[in-house]
């Protein structure tokens, strides 16, 4: 993922290492922020495959720095990672509904509700935090756009939460009745 | 410890046979933003209307700054929310026929204030809700956004020490949604402002410090929206056959 993100940011024209990580960062603020080695390591993997190219040196004073470029293939290749459309439904296998599946099903109703309540709390307050640094109007458009991905998983997990709940009772109600 | 700003002792209200509220009780401190969450039918509106002193509860209290106000006439409870609270409802409700500007201003003119004095003190609050170029629009000539910030503007005029807000998003689009909120919290912050904002939508309780959850006209402390009633049975006994709905009502009984 990282080395076509590069490409993207080299699709609007040649930069530096040092550019590139500032530009990352700078997009993807609330990613890890990527480390330098770690710019260098795919950029020569990038050059190696012949979809960047070294495009000059330059000295400003400081130490020299090359900058990249993105060449016909580096762009073919940006433009097949973008056609290529991401499978819409990798939650589902998802840490959290096994454990609201065992809680329901396994645990004694103690216990499920104690950890169905913290897993609420939590979830909300995690929600209530992001939503803090989204309302601030010195949050950034990156910063914004990830924090809404954020919030609205967290978001969706809370409705199936309660929907969950809804219908394990409704099938109890039925079942018993 | 402090007086609350406002304090519900044990409220119960009935639409008829309806129970809406079951025994409420809450302290709300001021500076606080407080979501009353739960599902439609809960009877978050109807504890609204009670704490705003809209409506009478049948039974229990409500104090405001320590001071009863459930007990109040028609006429004190009417000046009391004129120079001390603020609503907001889903639809603003402003007058289609008076400009924006107009519409702010118009607690102000109710409160005694000059003509000019209150449309100043208007045209101030649309600027600081960003609104200002509307000012001269009439509601049916603005986007449903704008007609809530102008609402909101007009519930804020008077500088109330409590706000209520009622599904105040709940008719627009995620981003006007936003836009209103995050001026509400800003405001409310500037102004020490309290805030009881209802919402089912957990995005929307985002904003609050604080959530107090209702289920079925009680206050719910799991959030979760329905009992898990507590059974001693180890792990051999299942959960879920213990899930329990709550007895929630037909009808949102506060509409």
């Amino acid at each position: 993922m990282t080395a076509h993100v590069l490409l993207g940011l080299l699709a609007g024209g040649p930069r530096h290492g040092y550019e590139l990580k500032r530009s990352y960062d700078e997009h993807l603020p609330r990613a890890r922020p990527l480390a330098f080695a770690q710019v260098y390591t795919t950029l020569a993997r990038l050059v190696r495959d012949g979809l960047v190219t070294p495009a000059g040196q330059d000295q400003a004073g400081g130490p020299e720095r090359t900058s990249y470029a993105i060449t016909e293939e580096g762009l073919a290749g940006l433009r097949a990672w973008l056609t290529a459309v991401e499978p819409p439904a990798p939650h589902i296998s998802g840490t959290l509904l096994a454990k609201v599946v065992v809680a329901l099903f396994a645990a004694d109703s103690a216990t499920a509700r104690d950890y169905l309540v913290a897993q609420r709390a939590a979830h909300t307050g995690r929600l209530r935090e992001l939503t803090a640094i989204k309302a601030d109007p010195a949050t950034s458009l990156s910063d914004v756009i990830a924090l809404d991905y954020a919030i609205t998983h967290l978001d969706a997990d809370l409705r199936w939460l309660r929907t969950t709940l809804e219908r394990v009772a409704a099938h109890t109600r039925e079942g018993s009745g | 410890m402090t007086i609350p700003l406002l304090e519900a002792r044990g409220l119960v209200r009935s639409y008829g046979a309806t129970p809406a509220l079951r025994g409420v009780s809450l302290a709300v401190a001021e500076g606080e933003i407080v979501a009353v969450t739960g599902p439609s039918g809960c009877g978050k509106s109807t504890l609204l209307h009670c704490l705003a002193g809209i409506l009478r509860p049948d039974a229990g209290e409500v104090t405001y700054r320590g001071r009863r106000i459930d007990t109040l006439s028609e006429a004190d409870r009417s000046r009391l929310r004129r120079s001390e609270l603020g609503v907001l409802f889903q639809f603003g409700q402003l007058v289609a026929e008076l400009p924006a500007v107009e519409n702010v201003a118009l607690p102000l003119l109710l409160a005694g204030v000059s003509r000019r004095r209150a449309r100043t003190a208007g045209l101030s609050w649309l600027e600081r809700l960003g609104v200002a170029d509307v000012a001269d629009a009439l509601p049916g000539e603005m986007s449903g956004g704008q007609r809530q910030r102008v609402a909101l503007a007009r519930a804020l005029v008077t500088e109330p020490r409590l706000l209520f807000a009622d599904e105040p998003t709940g008719a627009l689009d995620t981003i006007a949604g936003e836009q209103v909120l995050s001026h509400l919290v800003r405001l409310a912050g500037e102004q020490g402002t309290t805030v009881v904002l209802v919402t089912h939508d957990p995005r929307v309780a985002g904003y609050a410090h604080r959530e107090i959850a209702l289920r079925d006209g009680q206050l719910d402390p799991t959030g979760l929206g329905l009992a898990v009633v507590g059974a001693p049975a180890a792990w051999a006994g299942p959960a879920a056959a213990a899930v329990e709905t709550a007895a929630v009502a037909e009808t949102d009984a506060a509409r």
